[in-house]
């Protein structure tokens, strides 16, 4: 096993019990991200990347097998340290953003800081510089319904980094935007990769996946296709 | 989340909800005022009965001896009242034997009233309260004079025709004319003012300046009793000890004096200021042990109420306790976030209750003759009893709020 893994999945399972029914959302999968990797993950709607990414994100616990992020057992945590992780190791990105509307951009970047026992003069700090480092100084006490859709999730992605998370955590990040905007998300992306951040993207569209240089595809709750780009 | 940060977010939420929260805290907003309102007229008239009504009226350390009570409490069945009105009266002889035969240190006097007119040349006051009394009755009653002086012992045995009155009356009869001296006359008869006394404020509302004291054999008894009858003897010791020997000295007295066998029951009345407040005391009581009642039903009924409000604020925010989750918020910051909301919800309510019911009182207060006084206690109870009403009726949406699956929550719109 390589030294600077950061993600590790071993069969990985999970599945969801309805009625009678059994739904194997995903079926023992294998996986391993390294730092500093930009992976998207692909798929059609059924196929498991969503199940894939709840875990991968700690919202979710599988059913069975292993899940290890930064050499910690994630599969073996319980709520409480399943919250730690989320705050201090993952920064979403969602389709929907998920900005509390009633807050301004500034307080929604503080909001993982909070949560991180922050006190209020340096998450002040910290959430304004992570604002700056996405365009949006002069943004800051502005509300989500008075952004531009780009600079809602630009907000969004102050937040994700501003724990200096080890891994973005991506899902549909362009899909609510449009092909200019979505161009303007994935530079942003692109710095970010460049400046050492790893990130994980679940995407539907390919010329978005096309922007990682890994690309994982699932279909039916398996790992259907892995394959990594040369450099440029 | 640290508890400042939790408690500025609640505050927040209630604010840029001023509408639904108003009607949320109505239940405990009503209790609350009206445990502070009804608890500070108690208060109030604890005050005044211990203060005021019992002394004025009986004197501290002071029992009357009487046909039948002055001050009749309660429900008295017409037998009693027919049995009262058979007794035989109180005799200047009874008195003088009452007050000769106490055996520890005590002021006594007579006390007969009626009610008349007063005439001043041109000017009537009416339906003025005269008293015949003998010469320490100023003292026993703690009456100060602002003008003049009290009869002396002299005068009131010798029944001269003077007269002692209130403040108000003075004022009624001379106006700013130097009251000492002149001459007012009480059915035909003539009296000379000697003496004013101080004012002595209202009891319930009545006035304790309109009152005339002329010396117990003067003329007066001749419109106040039958002949050779007072109303009652006033005994006043130095202390409760005392008081309760000097009871006990006149009951044997009169006892002895009507020759009552010791099956028969006492045909004269000892009363004391104890008796009014024991009698007030029991309403008091009574009113305590219902307060409770009437408070807490408002209060349950206000605890559902914001019970079902926080259950519609967790559903309706269900995608943010989604997010606050994904950001790393654990159960425990939920919950406390809801928790704490519940329960300044709940407080503000309290607050609001308690300012009105300061306000209800002090209305009270300023308009009636009840006094109100407001209880230290009764803001803590009220403020103590809003946070836990909110904690409780808080407990259970955040419990719920807190147990939400963050993929499941975040899915909702």
């Amino acid at each position: 096993m390589s030294g600077d893994s950061i993600i590790r999945l071993a069969a990985l399972t999970r599945e969801y019990r309805m009625d009678a029914e059994t739904i194997h959302a995903l079926r023992g999968t294998d996986l391993e991200i390294r730092r500093n990797e930009y992976v998207a993950i692909m798929g059609p709607s059924g196929s498991g990347k969503s199940t894939l990414m709840n875990l991968v994100g700690c919202l979710d616990t599988p059913t069975a097998g292993e899940y290890w992020l930064n050499g910690a057992e994630v599969s073996a945590m319980d709520d409480d340290a399943l919250a730690r992780v989320r705050n201090r190791e993952i920064g979403f990105v969602f389709q929907t953003f998920n900005l509390l509307p009633r807050a301004s951009a500034l307080h929604n970047v503080e909001l993982p800081l909070i949560y991180a026992g922050i006190g209020a003069r340096d998450r002040h700090r910290l959430a304004s510089e992570a604002l700056e480092r996405v365009g949006l100084g002069d943004r800051m006490h502005h509300k989500p319904n008075e952004l531009s859709g780009g600079q809602r999730q630009r907000v969004a992605i102050a937040r994700a980094l501003v724990n200096k998370p080890s891994i973005l955590l991506a899902d549909e990040p362009t899909g609510n935007l449009d092909s200019a905007t979505s161009a303007e998300i994935m530079d942003v992306f692109e710095q970010l990769w460049h400046q050492g951040q790893t990130l994980v993207m679940v995407t539907h569209e390919a010329d978005i996946a096309a922007h990682a240089h890994r690309v994982i595809t699932l279909l039916d709750g398996r790992i259907h296709s892995d394959t990594v780009r040369e450099a440029a | 989340m640290p508890f400042r940060e939790a408690v500025r977010l609640a505050l927040q939420v209630i604010w840029n909800q001023k509408m639904k929260s108003t009607f949320s805290v109505i239940g405990v907003f009503i209790g609350v005022t009206f445990l502070i309102g009804v608890v500070s007229i108690i208060q109030g008239m604890n005050g005044y009965m211990t203060d005021r009504f019992a002394s004025t009226l009986l004197g501290v350390n002071t029992f009357q001896l009487r046909r039948y009570p002055g001050i009749q409490m309660g429900d008295v069945s017409r037998e009693t009242r027919r049995e009262w009105r058979r007794r035989p009266r109180i005799t200047y002889e009874d008195a003088r034997a009452v007050a000769a035969g106490i055996t520890v240190p005590a002021v006594t006097a007579w006390e007969s009233t009626t009610s008349a007119d007063i005439v001043y040349e041109g000017s009537v006051a009416r339906q003025i309260q005269v008293i015949g009394a003998t010469e320490d009755y100023f003292r026993l009653k703690k009456w100060n004079l602002e003008q003049g002086r009290p009869f002396s012992p002299q005068e009131a045995r010798a029944g001269l025709p003077v007269l002692v009155i209130g403040s108000e009356l003075s004022e009624r009869l001379f106006g700013n004319l130097d009251p000492i001296g002149r001459e007012v006359k009480i059915r035909g008869t003539l009296y000379r003012v000697i003496g004013v006394v101080e004012p002595q404020g209202n009891l319930f509302g009545i006035s304790l300046d309109k009152f005339a004291v002329a010396p117990a054999l003067s003329a007066v008894k001749r419109l106040v009793n039958p002949p050779r009858v007072v109303d009652a003897l006033l005994v006043q010791t130095e202390s409760i000890e005392d008081l309760r020997t000097a009871m006990s000295d006149a009951e044997a007295i009169m006892r002895s004096r009507r020759e009552l066998r010791p099956t028969e029951e006492n045909s004269f009345s000892i009363e004391t200021s104890e008796a009014v407040l024991d009698f007030w005391g029991k309403i008091n009581g009574i009113l305590m042990l219902a307060l409770p009642l009437l408070v807490g039903v408002s209060v349950v009924v206000g605890g559902i109420v914001i019970m079902n409000i926080m259950l519609m604020a967790v559903a309706e925010r269900t995608r943010e306790i989604g997010i606050r989750k994904a950001l790393g918020a654990r159960r425990s910051d939920i919950m406390r976030q809801f928790l704490v909301e519940s329960a300044a919800l709940a407080t503000v309510g309290a607050a609001l209750g308690i300012l009105t019911g300061l306000a209800a009182a002090g209305i009270v207060q300023a308009t009636t003759f009840l006094p109100a006084k407001v209880a230290p206690w009764s803001i803590a109870v009220a403020v103590l009893l809003g946070a836990g009403v909110g904690m409780t009726a808080g407990l259970y949406p955040a419990s719920r709020a807190a147990r939400l699956d963050p993929v499941e929550a975040m899915r909702q719109e």
